[in-house]
Formats: structure tokens, sequence, C-alpha cells
């Protein structure tokens, strides 16, 4: 898969469009990898001129911020910053709502000042402009519900774009009776990820994951790394893995464009 | 000797008003101890947001039954103080029924008529929030953080509106000439047949005792709100007017931080250089919040605000599959905190005299403030747009930060991102590996 890097693109005297942020998930995660590839067959099919960061890309500080160790996160953000202002950076897409909350919010104060798009937002432009279209008959009638990750939705408001990206997709959307500003969390965020949940009666992956099959769908669909992981493991604790799939919206258009 | 009963008033009216301005007085200077941070900006956006949130009761009527219960008895609150107005100049100069005289029958009647249904709406509003909280069991009233005094509060406020509004009535209905004008009194109306047979000097006993009891409890009512849930009617239009415009998920960037790590980062900064010259040495900054006094004058704001409804425990994934969070709890805890450091200074003649306690491990635990995944659910659903997440997220620093205190896990991942990049021990060479399997 071609994936233009930015310090080649930096020895070609070349300056892309768009620096695609990866992220950590994005990168090493098995499952957030298939998202990244998705997202970059989409860019592709749009001619979209992009490039990554590869190995020059680190942690955001998100997860260190949200666990409380703001030294670590600002030493991460203005390495960061030192890398993408180096390469002149102006715009940034990423399919990682942590990374898109703190790149766009948090990196500015510190001397990082970008442009910053969850890839909803992104492909939604995109399509806006005319440069790509979805196939809204590979997925057609399929029943389809959507969980709203919180650093997108209540942190960032945004709502609308993940939705009209999936409508696009012909599919039947349903949902939840906890959605937009009232969704609840994956149970991932705030560092929870990399730790086990505090005592309690139910995990937090579980009671969602129940809300979402109260829909009856056969997509539950994401815009966010670590909310597929969550969501993923409540549908095989749930033992629903024949009936129901986790998938990103990226995959679903990527699927419903063939790519 | 006739003008006792308004030399009575006028004292009465002052001890109740005195006492109220010596409570704000120290309400205020509570607030004050915490840190400073600037919200004087926007000011078009924070006077909307206080008209449509505190005023306008927009976020109430997210839950409906509660909104417009709430609503009644809001409107009935504002409303009755044209009442109260003319009960005090009543009181102060002798009059009775005052108003009348000046803006005639048709528009006092109007008035008054408009009182009573109001009165009576709030009545059975608040027999509905009696019945809620004692009777039908719903969860958010029923958590452990609410039991003892806040259950008592949130009952003494119920009882105190019942007997205010009963008053009302009787004071209404007893009123003889009043009811044989047969204008405005469309609730009393039914009330004053319960006086038929007694004699005039008793009904108009009956008619001035209520008369007295109401305005009393209305001003006992005023001196008890400081103690009490209650304070929310009054500090849900600063609270909402200074709440942050930023979005949600835009967490503060310490600035002390930002100096350290400035210095850290650059190559010429000499670790071993004296402070310049007739420059003191800075004290060194304490990262995060233990203590009352290091979170900021809008979060303890937040505290003295705080009604607690529980909306926002009832909207927190880590409560409802249960954790020991409670953001309700954070936020009742902040209070009894600086309810407490507000007694140590008034008994230690104006300053704090340490006393082995924070908030802390002696308020808040750490097993709920690791429970919290910053999802902003709280935040969002608080009706008067208190934050209890950033007293979560300060807190959180100053473990990590000062006591070095993280859980074990979240450790090995901020090792992981120093030393990787990631928060998983993956070599950073490999972060392009992706591209190239399938």
């Amino acid at each position: 898969m071609n994936v233009p890097k930015m310090a080649d693109m930096m020895a070609q005297g070349k300056q892309p469009e768009v620096l695609f942020w990866v992220g950590a998930a994005g990168s090493y995660d098995d499952r957030a990898k298939k998202i990244s590839r998705a997202f970059v067959k989409i860019l592709h099919q749009a001619n979209v001129d992009f490039a990554v960061l590869g190995v020059e890309e680190s942690s955001t500080g998100d997860a260190a911020k949200r666990a409380g160790n703001e030294f670590l996160f600002q030493m991460q953000a203005m390495m960061n910053i030192e890398v993408l202002n180096g390469y002149e950076v102006k715009k940034i897409v990423t399919c990682d709502p942590h990374s898109f909350n703190t790149l766009k919010n948090e990196y500015p104060s510190l001397g990082g000042k970008y442009e910053v798009f969850h890839h909803t937002q992104f492909i939604q432009n995109l399509i806006s402009e005319g440069r790509l279209k979805i196939d809204d008959t590979n997925l057609k009638g399929k029943r389809v519900t959507f969980h709203d990750p919180c650093y997108l939705g209540r942190a960032n408001e945004v709502y609308e774009s993940p939705r009209d990206l999936i409508r696009r997709l012909g599919v039947n959307l349903t949902e939840m009776k906890r959605s937009k500003e009232t969704a609840l969390c994956c149970g991932a965020g705030g560092a929870q990820m990399f730790k086990d949940a505090e005592k309690g009666d139910k995990e937090i992956n579980v009671l969602r994951t129940e809300e979402a099959l109260k829909t009856n769908p056969q997509i539950i669909a994401t815009g966010c790394p670590y909310c597929n992981t969550m969501m993923t493991d409540g549908i095989k604790f749930k033992e629903k893995e024949d009936s129901v799939i986790v998938r990103d919206i990226a995959e679903l258009i990527a699927e419903a464009n063939n790519l | 000797m006739q003008y006792l009963p308004n030399i009575l008033f006028a004292i009465i009216l002052a001890v109740g008003i005195g006492f109220f301005v010596m409570n704000v007085r120290k309400l205020s200077r509570n607030i004050k101890l915490g840190k400073d941070v600037d919200r004087t900006d926007n000011k078009s956006e924070r006077l909307k947001n206080m008209l449509m949130i505190a005023i306008g009761q927009s976020k109430m009527v997210k839950r409906p039954l509660s909104g417009l219960l709430h609503i009644v008895v809001y409107i009935g609150f504002i409303i009755i103080n044209i009442e109260v107005l003319e009960i005090i100049i009543d009181g102060l100069l002798g009059t009775h029924r005052v108003f009348q005289g000046i803006i005639g029958d048709g528009f006092y009647a109007f008035l008054i008529g408009t009182f009573e249904i109001l009165a009576a709406l709030v009545f059975v509003a608040v027999i509905i929030f009696w019945l809620r909280r004692n009777v039908a069991n719903i969860k958010r009233f029923l958590n452990r953080e609410l039991k003892g005094w806040p259950k008592n509060d949130a009952n003494y406020i119920i009882y105190f509106e019942i007997v205010l509004m009963s008053l009302f009535i009787v004071m209404n209905a007893t009123d003889v000439p009043f009811q044989q004008a047969g204008i405005g009194n469309p609730i009393s109306q039914f009330v004053a047949p319960l006086f038929d047979g007694f004699t005039p000097e008793t009904i108009h006993t009956v008619e001035r005792t209520a008369w007295w009891l109401h305005i009393g409890g209305i001003l006992i009512f005023l001196n008890y709100l400081y103690y009490s849930k209650h304070l929310h009617i009054l500090l849900a239009f600063p609270n909402t007017y200074f709440a942050n415009l930023k979005p949600k998920g835009q967490f503060n960037n310490l600035e002390s931080v930002t100096n350290e790590v400035k210095l850290m980062m650059d190559p010429d900064a000499d670790p071993y250089a004296m402070p310049a010259e007739g420059e003191e040495e800075a004290v060194p900054e304490k990262f995060g919040a233990s203590d009352v006094a290091d979170l900021s004058w809008v979060q303890l704001l937040n505290a003295y605000t705080c009604t607690e409804c529980g909306r926002c425990t009832s909207a927190c994934p880590a409560n409802l599959t249960g954790k020991k969070l409670s953001p309700r709890k954070i936020m009742m805890d902040t209070r009894d905190r600086l309810e407490e450091v507000g007694r140590n200074i008034d008994a230690n003649k104006g300053t704090f005299v340490d006393d082995g306690k924070q908030l802390l491990n002696d308020y808040i635990l750490e097993e709920e403030l690791w429970a919290c995944t910053s999802c902003n659910a709280c935040v969002e659903e608080c009706p008067v747009n208190i934050d209890p997440l950033s007293i979560i997220m300060d807190m959180r620093r100053y473990l990590v930060m000062e006591k070095s205190a993280a859980p074990q896990e979240l450790n090995m991942m901020m090792t992981n991102i120093e030393n990787n990049g990631a928060p998983w021990a993956y070599n950073q060479q490999d972060r392009l590996n992706w591209a190239n399997e399938e």
C-alpha cells in the first residue's frame, strides 16, 4: 500500500494537501490498523495528496494527560509540534477522536495551530467537493446503529458528519436510546483503555453493547479505534459475533466502494 | 402603641436581611479561597448562557416531568416576589394591600388571582416532588451520598414550600373585605367557607397570624438558603454566566508545567542558573489539587451551586455500572470541605489553621477519581453547567505529578509513551508497519 511519508515529500520539495495523523492505535493495534488502511484506500480513491509522519510520529500525549500526567503530555505535545511545524503542516486529518481533540484544542496554546479534521468530517468534505462518491448498493438495507465517541460527540459536538456518511451507504440507521449528547461512553476514555476498571457490577462496554443490541443491528458503526475495540469485546462477551459486526465508518465506506 | 407592629416588622426585616448579608459575605470569602481564573471574556455569549439556562431553564426540560414541575415552582417563586414586596410595604407603612389602590381593582385581581393559581400549582408540584423523593424508587435519589442531611434538606425545602403556600392561601381566605370584593380569589374562595361561623375577631386574628407567619417564614427560608442545596436559586445565575465556554474535550494546559517543560527541552538552558537579580526564587508550585484551595473559584462556585439533583450521576457510565464514582458526590464533598475550611477560618480569627485533613482521601477517594472515563456526560447533564470532571482531573494531576500514585497499569502506559512514543511497548521504528500488512 502506498503511504507517502512527510520526510520523502520534503526531500522532493513537495507539500501535501493534508497530513494523516495515524495515532498510536491506528499504527500498532491490529484491529485499528485495518481502519488506517481503509482510510488510506479512500484517500487514494479521491486522489487526495496526503502524507504521514511515519516513524517521526509520536503519541499525542492524550492518554497521559487524561491520566493526570501533564508533564508527559506537554513533553509529547512540544516534540510533536516541533516536527509538525518543521514540516509546515497546516491541515491534519485523523481517525482517532482522541488525537483529533488534543491536536485541535490542546496543541494551539502550546504553539501548534492546525486545521484539524476527524476522518468523517474530511470524507464529508471530499463528497461535497465532488471528489468522492459513496456507492449505496453494497450495504443497502443493512441495519446499522452508530455509537458516538465521547471525544468526537460531546467533547467537540461533531454528531452529524458520521451520521451523514452512514446514511449515504443506503443502510437503515437506528439510533440507540442514548445517542448524540446523551451517548454512553464505551468505557475506554480518560486512559481507562490501559487499566482494569474499578470494582463495580458490570463493565461499561458491556452495558453499551447491550444498548446497541437493543436496536437489533447487523452492524455497529463507530468512529474511534478505542470504541471499536470496546464494542467488539462487548459483542464477544454477548456471544453475538455471528450476527453483529463492529466497523469503523471508513471501513464501511471502503467496503461500499469495493476498495 | 399604634406603631408597634410597624416597628416590630422593621426589626424582623432588618434582622432577617442582616443575617442573609452576613452569610453572603461568608460565601463570597469562601469562593475566593479558590485560585484565580479569567472568565471575563465573551460577555455576550456568557449572558446568553445565563438567559437560556438559568432564566430560560433550557437544560431542565431535557427531563420533561421534573423539568415541568421545576418550572412551575420556579415561576411561582419569581412571581410571588411581587406579593412579598406588597407585604413588606404594608408591614413597614401599616397599610393593607397597598397595591390595590395604586394599580386598580382589575389589574390587582389579575395579579393576586395569578399568584393564587401559581400557589396551588406549586403546592401540587412539591407534593409530587416529595413523592418522587420518598415513595417512588428513583435511583438517583437513593445513592449513598444522599443519606442523612442531604435527604432531610430536600424534604425540609418541600415542607417549607407547602407551609408557605398554605399560609398565603389562608391569609387571602380570611381577609374578609378581600373575599367580599370577590376579586382575585380563584383558589382562596374555596378555602374561605372553612372559616364560616368564626367570629369576625377570630377570622381577623387568623388573617394576621397567617400574614406574619408568611413573611416570617420567607425571611427564615432566605436565611436557610446558605445551609441548603436550595442556594442554587441564587447561584445558578452567576454559575451559568461564568461557566466554561470552550469545547468540553479541551482540558487546560497547566502553565506552570509549560514553563518547566520548555526549560527541560531548551538545550541552552542552564539548570544551575541562579535567579536573576532582584527576582525572588519562585516557590515551587503545587501541581494539581488535593484540597479546596488548589481548585479555582469557578470550581468552588460550582460546588455551592450544586442542587444535588443527581442528573450527572444518573448519566455517569462509571456510576451506571456500579462503580463508586458519583459526580454529584464530588461536588457535595467539595462543598462540605469548603464549608469546613470556612468554619476553621472563622474560628481562628481569619486564618486557616491546618486541621490535618484535605479534600483528597478525607472526602474523595482515589478509587472514585480513577473510575472516571472523562466522557463529559456529567458536564452535559448538569442543568446549571457545573463541571465535576475538571475537579476529577485536577485531583488526578495531584495524584500523578505530586504523589506518583497512579495505578500500576497507568504507570506502565506512561513509561511506554515516554520510551516508545506510544501507550504500548512497541518500537517506534515499527510505526509504519501497518501500511505494508494485509
